[in-house]
């Protein structure tokens, strides 16, 4: 189904991940969780921009465990633990995190 | 669980097949296993690792920025085969200088490329518990 | 008649460009694509094949856009090897008289 945003459409895979990584904006970021019924907080915030600075520079999207050790690493020990990040992302916060920042699902997601 | 020893042996070329894209991939999917990884570059599997890739001219994806992120998945264990740079004219230097940085050492950046030889790559072979060929 | 021969596998791994080689004559052209592009590169063991076949007249060629994508750089081709782009490669099939592939 695609995805309304300002009066554009966007076109996503049947699990509501956008289609084309270079469609994503932060107000598609917005529509995405909305669409989950979820709202983006600036905690939220950071694990997003850093998905999208980890695809730049790997062109992968990272593991959940590769993930929550370089949240730690970058934005202290209280953030990089599942619970955390559990609590930000209840769907999986590879998962979750990964669709709203446009990203493809990771690979071996959990 | 007891950790086993993963042993990835890589063979082909980049970009005109689709196995050094497929090795990388399960070799991402298994580190969620937390095994002992090991990955050898030999025959044209070398060229996976050349510097500078840029495939705009080709319409393909460079997944070698990839190959940096080894490294976060704890997969440190680098082995190329030196004979086979030299038969493609050849050297380290024209291969990522991949890296991982050690938890147990204050993430001290450490070297995961190893230059090594047949003999070595016989040992490596004989001591996997589990051998991955692409 | 001349002749393109295009090889697309890796000398390393296949004997294509050795077989193609052994029947390429004087006024064809060998142009090397794909994993056929590690051919090309200086000291490797494939080269002193390739500098005997240009004794004998036989014009080479390599695909730029398939050494960028393998991080090889034009600068490293042997000597007498022309890289060429997309549109060359048409050029070279349209100056030919036949084009065979060796897969």
């Amino acid at each position: 189904m695609p995805l309304e945003v300002n009066g554009k459409s966007y076109e996503t895979d049947e699990e509501g991940y956008l289609a084309n990584l270079n469609d994503w904006s932060p107000e598609v970021a917005e529509a995405l969780a909305k669409a989950d019924d979820a709202e983006l907080t600036e905690n939220h915030w950071e694990v997003i921009n850093f998905l999208r600075e980890y695809y730049e520079e790997y062109q992968i999207a990272p593991a959940v465990r590769v993930l929550t050790k370089a949240i730690g690493k970058k934005l202290g020990k209280d953030k990089g633990n599942s619970k955390y990040l559990y609590e930000l992302f209840p769907y999986g916060p590879a998962k979750q995190a990964c669709k709203y920042a446009g990203l493809p699902k990771p690979t071996g997601c959990v | 669980m007891t950790e086993k020893t993963f042993v990835y042996l890589n063979r082909k070329a980049p970009y005109g097949s689709v196995y050094a894209l497929e090795s990388l991939e399960v070799v991402l999917i298994g580190a969620a296993f937390e095994q002992n990884v090991k990955l050898i570059f030999i025959d044209d599997g070398v060229y996976q690792l050349t510097k500078g890739q840029k495939t705009d001219g080709i319409g393909m994806k460079n997944f070698s920025p990839t190959f940096s992120a080894l490294g976060d998945y704890d997969v440190n264990q680098i082995y190329v085969d030196e004979q086979s740079l030299k038969d493609r004219g050849l050297t380290m230097d024209d291969l990522q200088a991949l890296t991982y940085e050690d938890e147990d050492d204050d993430w001290a950046e450490k070297n995961s490329m190893h230059l090594v030889n047949r003999e070595q790559i016989a040992e490596l072979i004989g001591d996997a518990d589990v051998l991955l060929n692409f | 008649m001349s002749t393109l021969h295009t090889v697309n596998k890796s000398p390393f791994e296949r004997n294509s460009l050795d077989t193609c080689l052994t029947v390429a004559a004087t006024d064809s052209t060998v142009l090397m694509y794909e994993d056929g592009v590690a051919g090309a590169l200086q000291n490797t063991s494939a080269s002193s094949a390739i500098s005997d076949a240009m004794g004998q007249g036989v014009k080479f060629a390599v695909l730029g856009e398939d050494l960028d994508a393998r991080g090889l750089s034009s600068d490293r081709v042997m000597d007498g090897i022309s890289v060429v782009d997309y549109a060359g490669f048409v050029q070279l099939a349209a100056d030919h008289d036949n084009v065979q592939s060796w897969l």
